[in-house]
């Protein structure tokens, strides 16, 4: 693994932001302009020999200056190692599209415009994915709620499954007991009785 | 005769069809029967799988396994616990692999059963099927017996499984064994040399073990196409590492070839619960870290500390070490990874999963272009599709 990442270190420094083998897998970061020249490297190098991209996922963090990570997973049949490649971006960047260097490229990076809203460049086809006909946002992003903003049902005077904001008969209630014994607040999520008795109390 | 101009023909293949393995659509253009485009539209039964685990402790977000590849619940349990277990830095004891690996290969012949029999139907046998949902049946039985449901179990638990096996339950899984053969004999006895199905499958959307690759394709998808590559045995996990099995491939990578991979494949998985029977070593199933492994039920009668492990373990859970990993198991279809980043808090930052299904119904169009429609729907048989992992 560490030959690996210095081999690779040889041949594409330039564009290699950083690289470490964590938990025995390597991860390299490129510069995003430069992912098609790293991905291509590491198809056609024989000691890469990485030919099959396993997958393409995002990952979002708000408080970064460039939110967006898009991670590469790809696997060498012949060498049996997996590298992992990321890049970087926010919501306006794009990044450019592999799906010239894996074929299997295509819908994965379908999958991160739809749920992360991360464009691709050159994409022969970007279009949602997962999503439903005319869904609007992103719904993996961090700031996107659980609970999503619309609702469907079907409606019985109009024939047809119609749209509406959602409406939750319960307060959504986020149980975050990161302790239980220190971190709950003394409101527990639901309690209305709470209130009743604060009230209570000012009269 | 002056030649009439011929427009293509643009079909809706599905939502509802039955040969569409679910809900899948697929607009087809049609050159008279000749497939020309196929553009799938899946998604119909996304669920936002990833966004509620997010939302969820680490704990919390394994049944969500069981409900991606329903037809397999187990491999994919195994897929995350594997990869919890890989940030926690534990590792089961020997009698949970044991368990696990026993029960992984349980779930390979469920999914297996359904899909050979399945895609018989697609193409137009029937009696499999039949004879199939019996041994399902069976197996089903075994599932039920040792996390008492059926289907979701959420057996696999990070650190080991949830509870031993009850006594007898390995002299069961035998006698399950012993009489398993005789199905898949008749079964192939029905199948293998059948006119009409080997005129529906051999040749039939012929996929290159380079084509193979360069989609993405795993499982009996690659192997079908004569890439010897199986994860149990170039990346072991759990005691894979311990048994002696094959890696049956195909020769010429048609819907033939993987049908008859999967046969071969359900015939080394009996092979392999035969022999995790014989070596199973006594022993706890569960890791003994208090931190991580709920206690017994019997000692939280007697210990107030187990008491009060277990209650952090199911209000709080436990906390996994910053850090990211891809962890991928030789699920049934094809390789099945999770992609898991932990913030050093009790929920998953974010947890990709990586289903195998959906790389292989990407390459629909590709495999069927210049095929009649007709063989599309052997070609997605053959694919072994299930909604529930390709949507997530």
């Amino acid at each position: 693994m560490q030959n690996l990442s210095e081999h690779i270190a040889e041949s594409i420094g330039d564009i290699l932001v950083s690289r470490e083998v964590q938990l025995n897998e390597l991860v390299l970061t490129v510069r995003r302009d430069a992912i098609v020249r790293a991905l291509t490297f590491l198809r056609d190098d024989s000691t890469a020999d990485c030919k099959m991209l396993v997958d393409v996922c995002g990952v979002d963090y708000p408080s970064r200056e460039e939110r967006f990570e898009v991670v590469y997973n790809l696997l060498s049949l012949r060498q049996n190692h997996r590298v992992r490649v990321k890049v970087t971006t926010d919501e306006d960047t794009p990044v450019p599209s592999v799906a010239e260097v894996f074929s299997s490229a295509n819908w994965f990076e379908r999958e991160v415009w739809d749920l992360y809203g991360v464009f691709f460049a050159d994409h022969p086809d970007l279009r949602r994915i997962l999503t439903d006909y005319g869904f609007e946002g992103h719904p993996l992003r961090k700031d996107f709620p659980m609970t999503g903003h619309v609702e469907v049902r079907y409606d019985d005077e109009e024939k047809r499954v119609v749209y509406e904001p959602v409406r939750l008969p319960q307060e959504f209630r986020s149980f975050d007991f990161l302790s239980p014994w220190e971190g709950t607040p003394r409101e527990l999520p639901g309690d209305e009785k709470v209130e009743d008795k604060s009230a209570e109390k000012t009269d | 005769m002056a030649e009439a101009h011929i427009k293509n023909y643009t079909i809706n293949f599905g939502p509802q069809h039955p040969a569409a393995h679910g809900v899948l659509r697929m607009v087809m253009e049609l050159d008279g029967e000749i497939v020309d485009r196929i553009d799938s539209h899946i998604g119909l039964l996304h669920r936002g799988t990833e966004k509620l685990i997010e939302y969820k402790t680490y704990l919390q977000a394994m049944p969500y396994f069981d409900r991606l590849d329903y037809v397999a619940p187990m491999s994919q349990e195994h897929a995350y616990c594997l990869a919890v277990e890989k940030l926690l830095g534990i590792a089961p004891p020997p009698r949970g692999q044991y368990v696990r690996v026993l029960f992984a290969e349980i779930s390979r012949v469920l999914n297996h059963l359904l899909n050979i029999t399945a895609f018989a139907m697609d193409v137009g046998a029937m009696t499999p099927m039949l004879w199939g949902f019996e041994q399902r049946e069976k197996l089903m039985e075994f599932y039920e017996g040792v996390s008492g449901a059926r289907l979701h179990a959420a057996y696999f638990r990070p650190g080991g499984v949830h509870q031993d096996l009850p006594a007898g339950m390995l002299d069961e899984i035998s006698a399950w064994c012993d009489q398993f053969p005789k199905f898949v004999d008749d079964m192939r006895h029905l199948l293998d040399g059948n006119r009409i199905f080997k005129q529906r499958t051999v040749d039939v959307g012929i996929v290159s073990a380079k084509d193979a690759i360069d989609w993405g394709f795993t499982g009996p998808m690659l192997r079908g196409s004569g890439v010897a590559w199986d994860l149990r045995r170039s990346q072991p996990y759990d005691v894979y590492d311990q048994f002696d099995f094959d890696v049956p491939i195909g020769k010429n990578g048609d819907c033939y070839d993987r049908y008859v991979c999967r046969v071969e494949e359900m015939a080394q998985s009996l092979k392999i619960i035969r022999q995790c029977i014989a070596a199973m070593p006594d022993g706890p199933v569960l890791a003994e870290d208090a931190k991580i492994a709920p206690p017994r039920r019997g000692d939280m009668k007697q210990s107030m500390e187990a008491l009060i492990h277990h209650f952090k373990l199911y209000t709080e859970g436990f906390h996994v070490p910053p850090g990211e990993t891809y962890t991928a198991v030789e699920a049934p279809k094809g390789e099945f990874g999770v992609y898991l980043v932990s913030d050093g808090t009790n929920k998953p930052y974010r947890c990709k999963i990586r289903a195998p299904g959906f790389a292989h119904l990407q390459a629909m169009e590709f495999c069927s272009k210049g095929h009649m429609l007709a063989d599309s729907v052997a070609i997605l048989g053959s694919m072994d599709i299930v909604f529930g992992e390709v949507d997530r």
